[in-house]
């Protein structure tokens, strides 16, 4: 299929969107190994590339490790450089994506959120995503094919901002929406050329004139001021990304933001999730607002950086936030659901939480009637 | 102009690794690193993993690299290495290579634990996809960084402080892993063996290697004065006795060809390298015998698969007298 560039909607599922994003992009290197459901991320991508679409260079590599480390070489190298992933290829390369977060590696990284054994499952949760929440990526979860695709298309100007460099995952529910198609456009090729400019990075190290040494030694002395440096850097990237989506949304007519607010004038009772359940959230928070209900929802796109203040703006006036997590945290609270309290402390804002959707479990519409009634057990759905 | 005023002067115009660094006195990586940069003609890129050799040399905020230089991890000095070659390739397609189109050498080095055992996956993957590198692992036999914990390069009979010889304990009781015909089992163009006290077989295999379109491995022989229990001043000697003893023959495989570099004019017994190390001094004691005997046997079988593999003409080994005595390797330097 070729890449369209003019206007109007067409069908693809979401690995293939972000897939097409990079095509246009046309990284100079990409080193991916294959795991479900990221999978038709790279078959496309390697299709697109298979028929002159993108001249990168592809790097089938023997592990996911080996493409996270790949990436850094790459970039470092001076080549802009992304991959993807999902998982358990997340979980192996975690050890690189601190060093990639920590060597300010400015790349790009598609992924197709899934559960992380064990039991063995290849359908979506976000434990893959919480495993590395502090590594100091940056992690922007999509709620449709056309916002993965979208995200994909910014996430090379956040990454390589000069005060932010960091990488950048632009992550999506794995088969609800890597493997759904849904009706997207694309923007056209040019402007997204001109939108994600030329890669630069400081001292690359094919500069064998302006000698660098990369990936240095730290003690006592300067490992807390390195890592303090990476804390302001993400705290940039607030305002950085906030930049960059009022930069694309005037190209492409749509609005983006840190946090999607939906319904939340006059809201009491409040649902606050990430990524495609949200679709979900809109129908029950319409048909519950039909029927004379107070309720609204806020979808968290920015996990990391997480925007604390501006979600505490954007519930001042409620009542009740109901924290919907799509990963556990045995012994202790999920990740949301902290960083909501965390985030709420000192507020009147009363605060629930549930686990749900774990392993690709769906979230029916009347279980989200009965989170919002206060009526669903902790572990959303589960079975006796 | 002579191998070693080349080498001495070196290619770059600078000294590619510097003074400064924190290697130990007789350490055999700095020089091996040395003689590998200065041998080849193109700018270098050096990608490092995790040991002695990088933590050594680039503690922040001083560096005693003088040329570009990448560390990440531990196992993954391979993978690194393949993404700047991608980038390499990438961009000098693209006509974009920062400071113009010209050629560079991409070199790796990492430590047999950073090699053999972690680093061997990531190692296997570059040299299968046929990245266009010189891997060059320095060898001395065991977690030196962390301490002289055993390695899959760690010699049979070997005492270090995971194989500790103790009442009812020789050491380590496995034979080492030969990663050189592992490398050369993928079939990439070069391949060799060599040892940091043979700098000039050393240059002159950097320099085919780096010739090679493709992959290049090079397995050296490095001494460690502290894991191996032997005075710095002594290190060339105790590496040479390792060659003269057939312990760590120097070979190349160009295409699949095998070609031995080295035949030593007078083979010495296996004890005379061993009684040189203190890792090995148990063996010298009462019961040690059987173990020295084994050794020998087995650089002796190993020998002579190697010449056949070579085409060399498998002669009679000269007889092996076993060491009298554990004094004369304290004379040569052995630390008590």
């Amino acid at each position: 299929m070729a890449v369209k560039t003019q206007e109007g909607a067409q069908l693809l599922t979401g690995g293939e969107a972000v897939a097409y994003a990079m095509a246009q992009i046309d990284p100079d290197v990409f080193p991916v190994y294959p795991i479900t459901p990221q999978t038709p991320i790279i078959q496309t991508f390697a299709k697109l590339v298979a028929n002159g679409k993108a001249t990168t260079e592809i790097v089938n590599v023997e592990s996911e490790h080996s493409a996270m480390s790949a990436t850094i070489g790459s970039a470092l190298a001076g080549a802009r450089s992304m991959t993807a992933t999902s998982s358990q290829g997340l979980a192996l390369m975690a050890e690189m994506v601190y060093i990639a977060a920590g060597m300010r590696t400015p790349i790009v990284m598609a992924v197709g959120n899934r559960a992380l054994s064990a039991p063995l499952n290849i359908h979506c949760d976000h434990s893959d995503s919480m495993m590395i929440r502090d590594s100091g990526v940056i992690q922007l979860f999509a709620e449709s094919v056309q916002e993965a695709y979208d995200l994909m298309v910014m996430a090379t100007r956040i990454a390589e901002h000069p005060d932010v460099m960091l990488p950048v995952l632009v992550c999506q529910d794995g088969f609800t929406l890597t493997h759904s198609e849904e009706p997207l456009v694309l923007t056209p090729d040019e402007v997204v050329k001109d939108f994600a400019g030329e890669y630069k990075v400081p001292l690359p190290l094919l500069d064998v004139e302006e000698v660098t040494t990369k990936g240095i030694f730290a003690l006592q002395d300067y490992y807390t001021e390195l890592r303090y440096q990476m804390n302001a850097a993400m705290e940039a990237a607030e305002t950085v990304i906030a930049d960059v989506f009022d930069e694309y949304s005037p190209l492409v007519d749509r609005p983006f933001g840190l946090l999607e607010e939906y319904e939340l004038e006059g809201a009491e009772k409040v649902v606050f999730l990430m990524g495609s359940t949200a679709g979900t959230i809109k129908d029950v928070v319409d048909a519950l607002r039909s029927e004379g209900q107070k309720v609204g929802l806020l979808r968290l796109i920015s996990y990391r950086p997480f925007p604390a203040e501006a979600i505490r703006g954007a519930l001042a006036s409620a009542q009740e936030v109901i924290v919907l997590d799509r990963s556990d945290a045995p012994g202790a609270v999920p990740s949301l659901h902290a960083e909501m309290a965390a985030a709420l402390y000192g507020s009147n804002v009363k605060l629930r939480a549930h686990v749900f959707g774990l392993g690709g479990r769906e979230l029916v519409p009347d279980e989200a009637r009965a989170i919002f009634a206060g009526e669903a057990p902790t572990h959303v759905a589960l079975r006796s | 102009m002579s191998r070693l005023k080349r080498i001495a002067l070196n290619q770059h115009g600078v000294q590619p690794l510097g003074g400064g660094h924190a290697l130990c006195q007789g350490c055999g990586a700095p020089s091996i690193v040395r003689t590998v940069l200065s041998s080849i003609d193109t700018p270098v890129i050096v990608v490092n993993a995790t040991g002695c050799l990088e933590v050594a040399t680039s503690r922040y905020p001083i560096t005693a690299w003088n040329v570009p230089w990448i560390h990440t991890a531990f196992e993954n000095t391979a993978a690194v290495a393949s993404g700047v070659e991608a980038a390499y390739k990438a961009l000098k397609r693209r006509g974009t290579l920062p400071g113009g189109d010209k050629e560079v050498t991409i070199v790796a080095f990492g430590g047999d634990g950073g090699t053999y055992d972690i680093g061997i996956q990531a190692l296997s993957g570059a040299l299968e996809r046929g990245h266009r590198f010189l891997y060059v692992c320095y060898d001395n036999g065991a977690y030196m960084n962390t301490g002289i914990q055993r390695s899959g390069a760690t010699p049979y009979g070997a005492d270090t402080t995971t194989s500790p010889v103790g009442s009812v304990s020789l050491g380590k009781m496995q034979q080492r892993k030969d990663l050189t015909a592992i490398a050369a089992a993928h079939h990439v163009p070069f391949v060799g063996q060599s040892s940091g006290a043979r700098w000039q077989d050393l240059s002159s295999k950097v320099e085919r290697a780096v010739a090679m379109d493709g992959p290049a491995f090079l397995n050296v022989m490095s001494d460690c004065p502290l894991g191996w229990g032997h005075e710095p001043r002594v290190g060339l000697d105790v590496m040479r006795a390792a060659q003269d003893s057939l312990f760590w023959p120097l070979f190349e495989i160009v295409n699949g060809e095998y070609k031995l570099s080295y035949r030593p004019r007078k083979v010495i017994p296996v004890t005379d390298f061993l009684k040189m190390q203190r890792r090995f001094a148990h063996l010298f004691k009462p019961g040690g015998e059987a173990m020295l005997e084994a050794i020998q046997q087995q650089v002796e079988a190993d020998w002579s698969r190697l010449l056949k593999l070579c085409g060399e003409p498998v002669k009679e080994l000269p007889v092996v007298k076993p060491a009298e005595e554990t004094e004369e390797a304290e004379a040569v330097g052995a630390v008590a």
